[in-house]
């Protein structure tokens, strides 16, 4: 089924409000009653639903797992496969009904496999957005709206303040850098799940097709990334390096960057990727020599696009910025209410 | 501006000086005239404008967005001109918030330009028809403003129209070259490249020198396209000989106990360092001048002088105010700087002299490959035979050898004198700073014990720490008590380490708080440092101290033990 089939099979709710008899936040973050799941919840709990595979959301232990099928390969391979119970996965515009409530996932556009649970229970629908982007990525599919009486979002980057740049653009301005610093190593900090592959992939979109040098850190994603289809071309490790890999592009942690380690490396150009980067205070801090506004989160102009878009008349945020946010929903003649929940880290991804 | 506003983004960001130099080089030798020559005078600080833009954006603000997005924006970035640059656009969408369905959606096109899809649904509204500028596209009723552009509309447009053009150009603009644009604006850049390192990239790329650049340097404007020509070799080297026109400075190294240690005094010869400024004399056919080490012209200020110098010549020396053949203070020097004119009683109470030290060109002929050895002997050949009026030579000073010289220099407290110049005496003329040609060894600084009074908080990367400190020395008050007096203030001296150990003590310390300032308990003492001490009718204590600075802080000093106000004033020169 199409996005636009179910977006016009979708038919409105009038009584809107009221969603805390059946979903609220809890002190393991957001729970469903009459369904009995967790979302993304900070600690154990016997159901969960995971949005997507970062640390921050999906966490060992849980008695059941309800993912997409990549989200639980990221999750197996990451905590272990033994680090739930069960796994169920749902794929992408499947429906599964919980003890009354229907359950569905969609792409959320954040990395390969993240998803925003659609979840309606007795006529209202309820979206948690998990982390999520409307930019395009070629490693994860493209958010779709799903309209709804109550959003759940995120606010990462919920200030008027951010606003991403296009990953083709940041890439240009990495590759003319490398052009200009021929003599030098560029390094890169980037999270090792997500970013650092569509770091990858918008380098080959660019035509790129040198290797791709990598910190030991970050093969067993890009493994996994290449196993579930997505094509990130040669990449090789900066230990089987037999020079300083002057001109050559190297992916790190970002924890990489300052450390001992990156002194192999021909006087290296630091860079880091992030929507952090918007921002030249934070972009000093990092002591980054070039920063890439990229983001695998909404920016601010994303955020209140997709909050008007969903329609939803009352807006939840998780967590980030929410001051900004909420004051924007209230404007916007919305229910606006920060959860503030738990659990969830301010650094964009991991 | 993309260009331009990219090499503002990448050298601010870059603390290398050959990666900053590789950054110009490259946008100098791929940017058009009469662009990167605006460039490059905004990098010399050489734009003929700046503007307080201060109280233009935030009343722009204030109309275009919410004042509470504003305000947490502005809180997190830290910095108006930056916050502007970054919200510009959403400001620009949502300037009625409550209206946003009609208006069109945050950024339109530009979201195509992204290469975001557009969303497959049925009330997807049309394609936007507002107009939002992407990459090489021509949108917004124009293509966006060039650097050179927005230089020649703002020598046209007055202070007043300025808010006006300036929301176009912003609208024109990404958020880089918004930020770039303020910056330009301002007239501060703060992108850490100094003048000579701007001049050095130019230079370089074509294979020169920065002194060949520099040598030409005074005799051209901004945008410099005359420059460009003859570097790139398509032109005649701009013409400066005859020209009133500054010529840049050799300058020394301050002179550590290992370097005097080292030191050789046959091949170098000692003279006082004057306790004025280093200007350079030119005097032509057409006129003379006076220049500031820096180049600017100050001969303006001091007719008294320059009306008398009728020579071709090319001179350097320290102004000076001398009165009875005796050299003044700092003090009453600067009395006449820092102004455009002068008054017949300045120059009566405060008469300027040259002492003079070096030749540079005279009559014609470029001294500057000589020895100094032999440029003084033309220099006072010259002298002797024209004696221009209100100048005299500087004296070697005779030393047998560097026990003795050491001893001159202990005992040298005249207060017009900062110390001793050494020169090697086969030194050539050499532009810039060379290793090992002059040292400056200036006088061990005076110190005196002193209590904190008050802490002030700084500005920029200080704003959110007392590091201004206003400090003072006991003096009777009568009835066998004792109280303190401000003698000085100084914000330099110690290390980030140390301030922010002070910032914590004056937070711990506050007995009242006045806006930015806090008095503190009087339990701290500084050893505070400085070149000199004179009277002072503006400052309560009636002294003020020359350059003064944090020399250690005495956290084991008792603040009873510390100075008195006689010492300092028993310091105060004839």
């Amino acid at each position: 089924m199409t996005a636009k089939a179910r977006v016009t099979t979708y038919v409105r709710m009038v009584s809107a409000g009221l969603f805390e008899d059946w979903i609220k936040p809890g002190s393991a973050g957001l729970f469903c009653e009459p369904g009995g799941f967790h979302v993304d919840p900070a600690r154990r709990v016997g159901r969960a639903i995971i949005t997507h595979g970062h640390s921050d959301h999906a966490r060992a232990g849980h008695g059941a797992v309800l993912a997409t099928p990549e989200t639980i390969a990221i999750m197996k391979a990451r905590l272990g496969p033994e680090s739930a119970g069960s796994f169920q996965a749902l794929r992408y515009g499947e429906s599964l009904d919980i003890g009354g409530v229907t359950v569905k996932l969609v792409p959320a556009g954040h990395i390969l496999g993240s998803a925003q649970a659609v979840i309606e229970h007795r006529g209202q629908r309820a979206v948690v957005s998990g982390d999520y982007k409307r930019q395009t990525d070629p490693t994860a599919a493209p958010f779709e709206l799903v309209r709804c009486d109550l959003f759940i979002t995120e606010a990462t980057f919920g200030l008027p303040v951010f606003r991403h740049e296009s990953g083709e653009r940041e890439i240009g301005r990495l590759l003319k850098s490398v052009h200009t610093f021929a003599d030098r190593t560029h390094l890169v900090g980037a999270y090792g799940l997500g970013k650092t592959q569509r770091l990858i992939a918008l380098l080959r979109k660019a035509a790129y097709d040198r290797p791709i040098w990598l910190h030991g850190a970050l093969q067993s994603m890009c493994d996994l990334y290449t196993e579930l289809g997505v094509d990130l071309g040669p990449l090789r490790l900066v230990t089987d390096a037999t020079d300083k890999l002057p001109g050559e592009i190297v992916l790190c942690p970002p924890s990489a960057l300052k450390d001992r380690w990156s002194r192999r490396l021909a006087d290296p150009v630091t860079a880091f990727a992030s929507g952090w980067m918007r921002v030249r205070a934070r972009a000093r801090q990092r002591g980054v020599e070039l920063p890439l506004v990229v983001s695998d989160h909404c920016d601010w102009p994303e955020l209140v696009e997709t909050i008007r878009e969903t329609e939803a008349q009352e807006v939840w945020v998780t967590h980030g910025r929410e001051d900004a946010l909420v004051h924007q929903i209230a404007l916007m003649g919305k229910r606006g209410r920060a959860l503030a929940l738990v659990g969830f880290e301010e650094e964009e991804g991991e | 501006m993309k260009a331009f506003a990219d090499l503002l983004d990448r050298l601010s960001y870059s603390p290398s000086r050959n990666a900053k130099l590789r950054l110009m080089a490259d946008y100098f030798r791929n940017t058009p005239d009469p662009d990167r020559g605006w460039a490059l005078a905004a990098l010399t600080d050489g734009l003929p404008f700046s503007f307080p833009l201060r109280r233009t954006l935030t009343g722009m603000m204030a109309r275009r967005m919410d004042p509470e997005l504003y305000r947490l924006s502005r809180d997190y970035v830290g910095d108006t001109a930056e916050t502007i640059a970054l919200v510009w656009d959403s400001a620009t969408e949502a300037r009625s918030p409550l209206k946003m369905r009609a208006s069109p959606p945050p950024r339109g096109e530009g979201r195509g330009v992204r290469g975001t899809p557009a969303l497959d649904l049925p009330e997807s509204p049309p394609p936007y028809p507002s107009p939002t500028r992407g990459e090489g596209t021509d949108a917004g009723g124009g293509a966006p403003p060039c650097l050179s552009d927005i230089i020649a509309e703002l020598a046209l447009v007055g202070r007043d129209d300025l808010g006006i053009r300036l929301e176009t150009w912003l609208d024109g603009l990404d958020a880089t070259e918004r930020w770039a644009l303020l910056k330009l604006l301002t007239g501060a850049l703060r992108v850490g490249v100094s003048a000579r390192l701007a001049k050095t990239a130019v230079a370089e790329m074509a294979g020169f020198t920065v002194g060949d650049v520099e040598e030409v340097w005074h005799a051209l404007t901004p945008p410099y396209a005359p420059l460009f020509a003859w570097l790139e070799g398509r032109g005649p080297r701009p013409e400066v000989a005859n020209a009133l026109v500054f010529r840049p400075l050799m300058l020394s190294h301050a002179l550590e106990e290992a370097d005097w240690d080292a030191l050789d005094l046959d091949q170098f010869w000692a003279e006082w360092k004057w306790d004025g400024i280093r200007v350079q004399v030119v005097g032509t056919r057409e006129g003379a001048s006076l220049y500031s080490r820096t180049g600017d012209s100050i001969g303006g200020a001091f007719p008294d002088l320059v009306d008398g110098f009728h020579f071709d010549a090319v001179l350097d020396g320290e102004l000076l105010v001398v009165r009875d053949g005796r050299v003044a203070s700092f003090n009453d020097l600067q009395q006449r700087l820092n102004r455009k004119g002068v008054s017949k009683r300045q120059m009566e109470q405060f008469p300027a002299h040259v002492r003079l030290y070096d030749a540079l060109l005279i009559e014609g002929e470029d001294l500057r490959q000589l020895p100094i050895s032999e440029r003084r002997a033309r220099l006072e050949a010259w002298h002797g035979r024209v004696r221009p009026p209100h100048t005299d030579l500087s004296p070697i000073i005779e030393a047998a050898d560097k026990n003795e010289l050491r001893a001159i220099w202990t005992e040298a407290r005249e207060t017009a004198v900062e110390g001793i110049m050494l020169k090697r005496r086969d030194s050539p003329y050499v532009v810039g700073r060379p290793k090992g040609l002059w040292w400056k060894w200036k006088r061990a600084p005076l110190t005196l014990d002193c209590v904190l009074m008050y802490a002030q908080r700084g500005s920029g990367k200080r704003s959110s720490y007392y590091s201004d400190y206003t400090f003072g020395a006991w003096r009777d008050a009568g009835g066998g008590k004792r109280e303190l007096v401000p003698v000085g203030k100084a914000y330099f001296g110690f290390t980030d380490a140390e301030l922010l150990e002070i910032d914590r003590w004056v937070r711990n310390n506050t007995v009242e708080s006045f806006g930015p300032v806090r008095a503190v308990t009087p339990r701290l003492v500084f050893e505070v440092a400085f070149d000199a001490v004179a009277k002072s009718t503006r400052h309560k204590s009636g002294v003020a101290m020359r350059f003064p600075r944090i020399h250690r802080i005495r956290w084991d000093k008792p603040a009873d033990e510390a100075d008195r106000l006689e010492t300092l004033l028993a310091l105060i020169g004839p």
